[in-house]
């Protein structure tokens, strides 16, 4: 496992994923500690069970009158156009009813040429997202050359995968731009890596798609994509509770990626009733 | 504890070598000869064929061997140490391909195969692959690549080189004959890989093993008879040059050049 490897432990029991640590003189971490079954208590919070994919198991399938539902409380969309892939977010974090951050920053930038969104568990998608970079800059420093869209997004896909059932909550879309053009995949949680022209992602997904499906044309013009993304989220921001506050719009372009604008979606909610665009 | 330390073989000396990597690169030479040639339109693989016993079933092209598609590979040394090697990079091609849904670059896995020698340089009880190899193929690109690895863990690219027994006087010849007119030329390329292994092999089709491979194209290993014309071509070719270089000596009267071709030919029959 990747996170169990960074801190040096290993499971002998392909089974049984208690963890035991096992440094040896080859990994020599100055950064590290050896770690071992007395001090491990010091440096991290282990969880007080030994098997999540049991534990998370039973709290999923409400035992006891206990559930916990991972939502994915958001709207993120990306498509792909005929001038590169365009990328937009709302900004709302909920938890429960209660709306607890406007301005939570849903794309993250991998390098200059990748990004990827975020819906889900926030703290899942951006740790993971960062250990994606480390092996996209590896990459190309070993390789001379920049990774592809489909490497970065099957690394990302097999690190996940290692973690199926036990509690990840995460469905990003990964975007760029690479040698066989641009490139869009959505990875999820529960292994899932898909390629298409339109995703969209989250609980305000259905009202994004409803307007992206209505609007779409591959040869569409970069404002009119603009204009496009940009409808999807304010649609999906006056429909959904837990969608709302900035829309952010990127554009991948074949030198890289662009921040187009973040603007609050209840002024172009108002601008679009005054046009008379939109009925809100 | 103490049994994890003291098990090396491969240490250093007092004067900085690594003897057991000089020993694998002493089994090389004793290795049949290999040569590697780069076109522009093509990669050609040229292997010394051992006479083999009478009883035995004369199985071809066991020296040259593919690691994927549009990589092949060559060595010279232990028969048995390449089939372990090979077995491993052609691993590595698939989980490549996997991985990254790209097949890999040649440089890729020549690196990985000149990362695995270098490992058992530096493992516990294991000594070094005896083993050089001679990595051609194309990218995905198209460009042409042809690169070597020794038992030291060590790459480079090569125009055009050889392995294994006497591949001094061969890279020798090669740094004399090797021309952008060949590089430009498949037909060329081809028979200069022939001429080089003709240098330190006996002539005749049932001496050399040649295998080319053109761009987006499979491995393909030249018939006997297709040797043979190549070899006829590469005689005649000789023969006019003896006759050039006969008359000009009665002509010139002093000769300066070096041993021609002519004298190293007739050496070999």
């Amino acid at each position: 496992m990747a996170l169990a490897n960074v801190l040096g432990f290993k499971s002998n029991n392909e089974f049984d994923r208690s963890l035991q640590c096992q440094k040896t003189d080859n990994n020599i971490d100055e950064f590290c500690p050896t770690l071992n079954i007395e001090n491990i208590a010091q440096f991290i919070t282990l969880p007080p069970y030994a098997d999540p994919a049991k534990y998370l198991k039973m709290v999923n399938e409400k035992v006891d009158r206990v559930k916990i539902q991972f939502l994915k409380g958001t709207t993120t969309l990306a498509f792909k156009f005929r001038n590169g892939v365009i990328v937009a977010v709302d900004s709302r974090a909920t938890a429960g009813g209660f709306i607890a951050s406007g301005e939570v920053k849903k794309v993250i930038e991998i390098n200059p040429y990748l990004l990827g969104t975020m819906a889900g568990g926030a703290a899942d998608c951006a740790f993971w997202e960062r250990v994606l970079a480390r092996h996209c800059r590896i990459y190309e420093l070993r390789n001379k050359e920049k990774i592809s869209v489909a490497a970065a997004s099957k690394i990302l896909a097999n690190m996940i995968f290692e973690y199926r059932g036990m509690g990840l909550s995460m469905g990003t879309m990964i975007v760029g731009w690479d040698k066989r053009g641009p490139g869009l995949y959505m990875v999820s949680d529960d292994g899932e890596r898909i390629s298409d022209n339109i995703f969209s992602v989250g609980s305000g997904s259905i009202y994004a798609y409803s307007i992206l499906d209505a609007g779409y044309k591959y040869e569409m013009s970069t404002v009119d994509a603009i204009d496009l993304a940009r409808r999807a989220i304010v649609h999906a921001a006056h429909r959904d509770a837990a969608s709302g506050n900035i829309v952010r719009i990127y554009h991948m372009k074949e030198t890289g990626w662009e921040k187009i604008e973040e603007k609050d979606t209840n002024d172009y909610m108002y601008q679009y009733r005054d046009e008379k665009t939109m009925n809100f | 504890m103490a049994g994890e330390y003291d098990t090396a073989i491969t240490v250093f000396s007092p004067d900085g070598r690594l003897f057991q990597v000089e020993y694998a690169q002493e089994a090389v030479k004793k290795g049949s000869t290999a040569v590697g040639v780069r076109g522009k339109n093509i990669v050609v693989l040229g292997v010394e064929k051992k006479a083999v016993a009478v009883l035995q079933e004369d199985r071809t092209v066991r020296k040259i061997c593919v690691l994927d598609d549009h990589v092949a590979m060559a060595f010279a040394g232990l028969t048995a140490d390449a089939r372990v090697l090979m077995h491993r990079a052609r691993i590595e091609c698939q989980s490549h391909r996997l991985n990254v849904e790209d097949p890999v670059t040649i440089e890729y896995i020549t690196r990985f195969i000149a990362d695995l020698q270098q490992k058992y340089t530096q493992g516990r009880g294991r000594r070094p692959f005896g083993l050089s190899t001679l990595i051609v193929g194309f990218d995905y690109d198209g460009t042409p690549r042809l690169y070597s690895t020794d038992p030291s863990g060590t790459y480079h690219e090569w125009k055009a080189n050889a392995i294994g027994r006497q591949a001094k006087t061969v890279r020798e010849y090669l740094e004399k004959a090797y021309t952008e007119t060949i590089y430009e030329s498949t037909h060329e390329s081809i028979k200069l890989c022939i001429r080089a292994l003709l240098e330190v092999v006996q002539s005749g089709s049932k001496n050399v093993e040649i295998a080319v491979m053109a761009r987006h194209k499979p491995l393909k290993t030249l018939s006997a008879e297709e040797v043979e014309k190549y070899i006829a071509e590469i005689e005649k070719e000789n023969e006019i040059e003896a006759e050039k270089k006969k008359q000009a000596k009665q002509i010139g009267g002093t000769s300066t050049t070096a041993p021609t071709l002519t004298t190293q030919t007739s050496k070999k029959e």
